[in-house]
């Protein structure tokens, strides 16, 4: 019965009172359901995840507690290093890249012309294409004697490249791909910020003579810089945890050039079966993606909207 | 005359056979009990590929000859190690019968103890068709299945042994002949190598760990041996030194630009494609190599073993078996399913269609058998021939793909140019410590 009469009591004290009162027993039922979801699904597993990494744990051998051993053997780990370093090079230009074609695209698609509609569909078909698939395409595509890639270079006069299979341009090569794929999605977002401003601004620059490049830098640019940071977090989780392309096209190679830390954490994991090793990658990953993440967070802080509309 | 009599000896023989059988009701007592376990299901893990799908699909006649129902589950390569490992380590596997890569696992199998041992099934007339014997299996075949104490914990079904493909149309516009030896192919590569046209003269796998299929058979050609008596491993003396020395000069002087990311595929495109005169890798791609849809050179590749080293002429051999899960409660019948995926039917079916070549010497020696052979007939004399002098192609240890990995790494270095001895010393340094974990746990 009391359950009828709590919430009215909640609704009373809802008005004036701050929310951060102590709910009584009958309430926790209610948290429950999410209570366990969370549980089960976030903390378990990585609660879990830290205990293996004080293990040395191989699967089809018994475990050995060993503290910190695996976190110790980390920074001399020369793949590991350089997979670290591989993920930040791959990161970076798999934001950049397709932030600033995104937003030029964005840019062009914004302005009137015929059959807008049916170009802006077209070119927004890589981002629904699975990416392993695209990957088996790029991969005959870069093949240095038989793909189209060489044959198109040929065409402009210029030497034929190695493409992923050269530790010096694979990297370049791979994101060429992840760019190719992911443009798309930075400019409908940067679409939807550029369809949310106001016209009135750009009347006024146009009566005041400003140039088409003045009224992007300073009208369309600081306002759609929300979006753009929308778009740069989103890119940059996929762009560290991107897998399915580089495993498609290189497996990490040629030699160990491609290896991220997600690749190599694969091999790790379910190719040498060190479990406890792993776990210990995965921890200091998900560091890294939480650094990341709370520098830009950081950065987005400073650009919000304020009150005035403008960008502060 | 003389083999028409024997056939129709022979088909006397199994009228009056099919006869007594019908008269007395049960089966002859040459025979197992096949229907024994008819009604049980059993489910199977094979690996995708032609030895995979080929028990995929006849597998209703065993379930015809049986009783038995079989659910195949068939996964790539990779995935299928992985998902077999890790259902095998939970103790309560999904499959009774798993399909297993001898030259990666069987000593991390033999080590957890996950295969059931098939030996006293083998002795039990009840179980085993006569014609099912451990002698019929090759050496190679059983250097594989059988563990230090003989015990069989699975059956020998596929090999491949590495062999040479050469373009014959590039051959004969140069004037090179058939290179007997490496020093020979890599001379006959320099002078088939015609860049300007995009024409190489060698090609083969340079992506790290796939290489170490291809290494191993120059390491094992000049005289090299995977590891000591103590199981300490000797991938950084003279032997493995001058063999990555003619790898390299083969792939870096003679080969297509970027092979150190070349795999299988990438090579055998090249191959196909008439712009490669050379190529070493396993004998099952024949049928797209002979294939006009997928090939340019149909009918102009010439097959033949890989050249001899200056200690020996080897080829190196990896094999896949079929056993059954030590946690499944369906042993017999699962053990019916074996031994039907390593009949002489199933094996000739195999050998026929050019998708691996049965351990079984009873298939291949069968003159019937090979007639029926749909590859040139110089593919099946590569065969033979590379049976008689296979070598496993990978050492014997829980680490392999580590390996594979770490001297792999290494090989394909010295595509960019990096010192044999110098690449080599730091992968031994690097993987001796993890070889060493492993052996201890």
């Amino acid at each position: 019965m009391s359950t009828i009469a709590e919430p009215a009591k909640v609704t009373a004290g809802a008005k004036g009172e701050p929310q951060r009162e102590w709910r009584p027993p009958s309430y926790w039922p209610f948290v429950a359901p999410a209570l366990i979801v969370v549980l089960a699904v976030i903390i378990f597993p990585w609660a879990y995840t830290i205990w293996m990494s004080l293990h040395e744990w191989k699967v089809g051998s018994p475990t050995t507690f060993v503290g910190l051993a695996n976190y110790i053997r980390l920074p001399s780990d020369a793949r590991f290093v350089e997979s670290v370093w591989h993920t930040l090079v791959y990161t970076a230009l798999s934001v950049a890249l397709p932030l600033l074609f995104g937003t030029l695209a964005a840019v062009v698609f914004h302005a009137k012309f015929p059959m807008r509609g049916f170009l802006r569909g077209l070119f927004i078909l890589p981002m629904m294409a699975t990416p392993v698939a695209i990957a088996l395409v790029w991969t005959m595509m870069f093949h240095p004697q038989l793909g189209i890639l060489n044959y198109l270079l040929s065409l402009i006069g210029l030497p034929p490249q190695l493409w992923v299979f050269h530790p010096a341009t694979v990297i370049p090569s791979l994101v060429m791909v992840e760019t190719w794929q992911w443009t798309p999605l930075v400019m409908l977002i940067v679409l939807g910020g550029l369809a949310a401003i106001p016209s009135e601004p750009y009347e006024s620059a146009l009566i005041d003579g400003a140039t088409r490049w003045q009224t992007f830098r300073y009208i369309s640019l600081p306002l759609i810089m929300p979006f753009l940071f929308i778009a740069s977090m989103i890119r940059m989780i996929d762009a560290v945890k991107s897998f399915d392309i580089i495993f498609a096209i290189t497996q990490g190679g040629p030699g160990s050039a491609s290896e991220t830390i997600n690749l190599y954490l694969y091999s790790v994991a379910f190719v040498y079966y060190d479990v406890g090793y792993a776990s210990a990658i995965v921890v200091v990953f998900f560091a890294l993606i939480v650094a990341l993440a709370g520098a830009l967070l950081h950065l987005r802080q400073r650009t919000h909207w304020n009150d005035a509309g403008g960008v502060a | 005359m003389k083999d028409t009599l024997v056939s129709r000896r022979a088909v006397l023989a199994g009228t009056a056979a099919a006869g007594a059988l019908g008269l007395c009701g049960f089966p002859a007592r040459a025979e197992p009990q096949w229907k024994k376990y008819a009604g049980t299901t059993i489910e199977a893990n094979l690996i995708k590929g032609p030895r995979g799908e080929l028990l995929q699909k006849y597998a209703s006649e065993f379930t015809d000859l049986t009783g038995i129902k079989v659910e195949s589950e068939v996964i790539p390569e990779q995935q299928q190690r992985q998902k077999a490992v890790i259902e095998l380590t939970s103790g309560r596997p999904s499959f009774d019968v798993i399909h297993v890569s001898y030259h990666v696992q069987k000593r991390q199998f033999e080590k957890a103890g996950w295969l059931a041992d098939l030996s006293a099934f083998m002795k039990d007339p009840n179980l085993t068709a006569p014609d099912l014997t451990v002698d019929d299996f090759s050496a190679g075949g059983l250097q594989f299945a059988r563990n230090d104490k003989g015990e069989m914990h699975s059956l020998p079904w596929s090999v491949d042994y590495f062999i040479l493909y050469w373009n014959k149309e590039l051959f004969a516009k140069k004037g090179v002949t058939l290179p007997k030896t490496f020093d020979e192919m890599a001379v006959a590569a320099e002078k088939l190598n015609d860049p300007a046209n995009g024409i190489y003269g060698f090609t083969g796998r340079g992506l790290r760990n796939a290489n170490m299929t291809l290494w191993t058979n120059f390491f094992l050609n000049y005289g090299g041996e995977f590891l000591d008596d103590k199981g300490n491993i000797l991938t950084d003396g003279p032997e493995a030194i001058e063999a990555t020395k003619m790898y390299q000069r083969l792939l870096t002087r003679t080969a297509p630009p970027g092979v150190a990311g070349f795999n299988w595929m990438e090579s055998m495109a090249s191959l196909t494609q008439g712009r490669a005169a050379m190529w070493i890798d396993g004998v099952g791609w024949a049928p797209p190599i002979e294939d006009p849809n997928a090939s340019r050179v149909v009918g102009k590749i010439g097959y033949a073993l890989v050249p001899a080293g200056p200690k020996g002429q080897y080829s190196a051999a990896y094999g896949d078996g079929v056993g059954i899960a030590q946690a499944s409660t369906k042993k017999e019948a699962a053990y019916l399913y074996c031994q039907w995926a390593v009949s002489k039917t199933m094996g000739a079916r195999l050998l026929q269609s050019g998708g691996g070549v049965p351990f079984r010497n009873s298939v291949l020696n069968d003159d019937a058998v090979r007639k029926g052979v749909k590859m040139p007939p110089e593919w099946l004399d590569s065969v033979i021939g590379s049976a008689k002098i296979s070598k496993l192609g990978l050492p014997v240890i829980v680490p392999v793909a580590e390996f594979r990995d770490i001297v792999g790494a290494a090989v394909t270095a010295t595509l960019s140019g990096a010192d044999p001895a110098t690449e080599l010393k730091k992968a031994h340094e690097q993987f001796r410590p993890i070889l060493e974990r492993s052996e201890k746990s």
